[in-house]
């Protein structure tokens, strides 16, 4: 069944809804909304949120954006929380003490609740095997507390705890890779994805994460017009140089085998992305161009390693 | 009625959770309390319960997903120790927020530092402001009892909060003694089934829960917790009432023994108040009128019953099983002392800090005491209220 942005927004009405209280130009929200919207009419969701923007402006008490039920409880055991609430549903379905209709698990977390202080919770809920989809929603810091860098900052970037000094020219660590993390786990389905063209890989992915049994985990890129320096009519623009710069692949792993998503005719220089982003301003500075080479060697790599994934695992 | 056994502290808790058949149990081993995760994971294996157990990866992520399956609608089971609780602390204060009746045993251990595996209250004092109701269990038949009257008090209407049941580690958690257990229907029928009002699994009414909780909201829902608080104590007199009629154990809020004509007496939690008995009777047998309160519902504390209680001693020692480290006194002498002053009962305290990281607590100890007491029963004199027991001397 083609996928039909119309069609979609026809038939499914918005999971989170309108007055929430993220930014304008936010790339969180439209990736909340895709991935709910991706869940049939008639299943239920549970929504685990980690403590982070989408959360504190999701859920102001007596006021929640979310139509389905919804548990935030700390920063970092999103994946523990949803993994005890999966359990629950386990145990009473196996008892009779449920309905008939399905309910379905998914957990929000930002970068900074999944990479960082989340990891070790994720991790033990995607090796014990709950029926779950992990959504990161990876905006490169932890932006709800101003901006500090965090390990999926990318190198070279200004944050206020990695500014860009007169001796420290900014975050001076590469950026982990999550999702090889995520496969390393040897779960069904793990896949890289942003809202690009009409949203239709972000959608697609989400469905299958979603309807695939057993965990699984998106790791989405989702611009932040404060913490990136970007004008907020920009956000698809910026996801759009993110893919075709290669710096973020779209690609999928089903069962450990690599697919690809999208492979730019032909790559853009890195520094189209880096260019509209204030936090990479740095780099642009007479003397600094050794900056943007290593960007662009390291994004080289990740690249090269990623089509050797591909050619190894399909093997 | 009953079913005679031998059984220690932790397998005693193992089988009143096997008994209670919770639909979700997630556990992370630590010493003392391993045991019952592991007894309770064969109660699984071999299809003896309808739980799934969760073997999570810590603590922090035990009591996380006790959190979301109880918000979910089930009934969650945890066990852990002093450092295990302390990796919870933070989701302690979210269950008892979020009015989730979270039921956990606590096989009270010395927490780190430096690292001890042995028998202190430190563990459960550092959660004693958390918001959880807290009972405390002299032997593993008043663990075991404890565990079975836990659900009927925390998921009361009046209440919704989460419980924790203490026993001490090693000395009743490893120590096999005669219990006498309930039939499994009998307890099924005692414990009941958990209907939860609201939540996430419910299709027809989608809920939310854990929000951002501002100025204009967070100290009216901090007072709705403290509330229920107050209101836990009736309910566990109804169900302590209740359990007697069933079994004929009687349980209240603490235990008088022998304080009737006592002239003085010791307060004291757990393990030691097995001791203290021993000790009371030795002295009544010399004509020494020594008296003992043991305190089982230490969280709601019931201060106006035992300022009332200890009203008529000349003397009173507080055993504090962990030191606050503040130059002021343990955390029970603390209640103690408040609750009298608040009620105009005018008796000497002291207390002692005892039994740290296992140090063992013998008769000769406990007689120790009551011959200090003794002392101020004379000359009416509590001098050097803040004193050790069972400290080498020369190492203060």
């Amino acid at each position: 069944m083609a996928y039909n942005l119309k069609e979609v927004m026809a038939t499914k009405p918005s999971r989170l809804t309108a007055g929430h209280r993220m930014c304008a130009g936010c790339g969180a929200p439209p990736v909340a909304r895709m991935v709910m919207r991706a869940l049939k009419n008639e299943d239920h969701a549970v929504v685990a949120n980690a403590t982070g923007c989408m959360e504190v402006s999701t859920f102001i008490y007596p006021y929640s954006a979310w139509t389905d039920s919804y548990i935030h409880t700390a920063f970092e055991c999103a994946g523990a929380t949803l993994a005890g609430a999966e359990a629950a549903y386990q145990s009473m379905k196996k008892q009779g003490k449920l309905g008939e209709g399905e309910t379905k698990f998914i957990a929000f977390g930002g970068d900074g609740g999944t990479y960082d202080i989340g990891l070790q919770s994720l991790s033990g809920a995607m090796e014990r095997g709950h029926d779950m989809v992990y959504v990161c929603y990876d905006n490169g810091a932890y932006m709800n507390t101003g901006i500090q860098r965090s390990s999926a900052t990318p190198k070279f970037a200004d944050t206020t705890t990695s500014p860009a000094g007169t001796v420290i020219p900014g975050k001076m660590q590469s950026r982990k890779d999550l999702a090889k993390i995520m496969v390393g786990h040897h779960i069904p389905y793990v896949a890289q994805t942003l809202g690009y063209l009409n949203f239709a890989d972000l959608y697609q992915k989400a469905e299958k994460a979603i309807y695939t049994e057993g965990p699984a985990f998106l790791n989405v890129l989702a611009p932040c017009p404060r913490g990136w320096g970007y004008p907020t009519e920009d956000l698809m623009k910026i996801n759009k140089l993110a893919v075709d710069t290669c710096y973020w692949p779209l690609y999928e792993v089903v069962d450990g085998v690599y697919h690809i998503s999208y492979k730019p005719k032909e790559r853009l220089p890195i520094e189209e992305f880096l260019k509209p982003q204030k936090r990479f301003r740095h780099m642009f500075k007479p003397g600094n161009e050794w900056m943007i080479e290593e960007f662009q060697k390291e994004v080289d790599s990740r690249w090269d390693e990623l089509l050797k994934l591909e050619e190894i695992t399909n093997k | 009625m009953g079913i005679r056994e031998r059984l220690s502290g932790n397998e005693a808790v193992a089988v009143a959770m096997r008994q209670i058949n919770p639909d979700v149990v997630a556990a992370f081993p630590i010493t003392p309390s391993t045991e019952i995760p592991q007894y309770f994971s064969t109660f699984v294996a071999n299809g003896q319960v309808d739980t799934e157990f969760v073997a999570v990866e810590s603590e922090h992520s035990a009591m996380s997903a006790c959190i979301g399956a109880e918000a979910a609608g089930a009934r969650a089971m945890t066990a852990t120790s002093a450092n295990g609780l302390s990796l919870m602390w933070e989701m302690i204060y979210i269950a008892s927020s979020l009015r989730l009746p979270i039921v956990l045993n606590l096989v009270n251990r010395a927490v780190s530092g430096p690292l001890n595996i042995h028998n202190d209250h430190s563990d459960a004092m550092g959660v004693r402001d958390a918001g959880w109701i807290m009972l405390f269990s002299e032997n593993n038949q008043e663990a075991y009892d404890n565990t079975l009257m836990a659900h009927r008090i925390a998921e009361n209407p009046n209440v919704k909060l989460p419980l924790m049941i203490c026993q001490d580690g090693f000395i009743t958690s490893h120590s096999i003694e005669n219990i006498e257990l309930l039939e499994d229907d009998k307890v099924k029928e005692f414990v009941g089934e958990y209907k939860p009002e609201h939540y996430l699994l419910n299709q027809k009414e989608p809920i939310a829960v854990g929000p951002l909780d501002l100025q204009s909201y967070l100290f009216e829902h901090k007072a709705q917790q403290a509330e229920a608080m107050k209101n836990a104590k009736q309910v566990i007199k109804e169900v302590s009432e209740d359990f007697e009629k069933l079994t004929g154990r009687k349980y209240e809020f603490f235990e008088e023994y022998k304080l009737d004509d006592a002239e003085m007496a010791i307060v004291c939690m757990n393990s030691t108040a097995g001791t203290t008995k021993a000790v009371v009777d030795k002295l009544r047998e010399q004509g020494v009128k020594a008296g003992l309160l043991k305190v089982r519902m230490y969280r709601p504390f019931p201060a106006e019953e035992i300022a009332n209680s200890l009203s008529n001693l000349k003397a009173v020692a507080v055993l504090d099983k962990a030191d606050s480290l503040n130059a002021a006194g343990g955390a029970l002498f603390e209640d103690v002392v408040s609750g009298m002053y608040v009620n105009n009962k005018n008796v000497p305290v002291v207390n002692y800090v005892y039994g740290i990281g296992g140090r063992d607590t013998k008769e000769t100890d406990i007689e120790e005491v009551y011959s200090d007491l003794s002392k101020i029963v004379e000359t009416g004199k509590a001098e050097n209220p803040y004193r050790y027991l069972g400290l080498r001397k020369g190492e203060k």
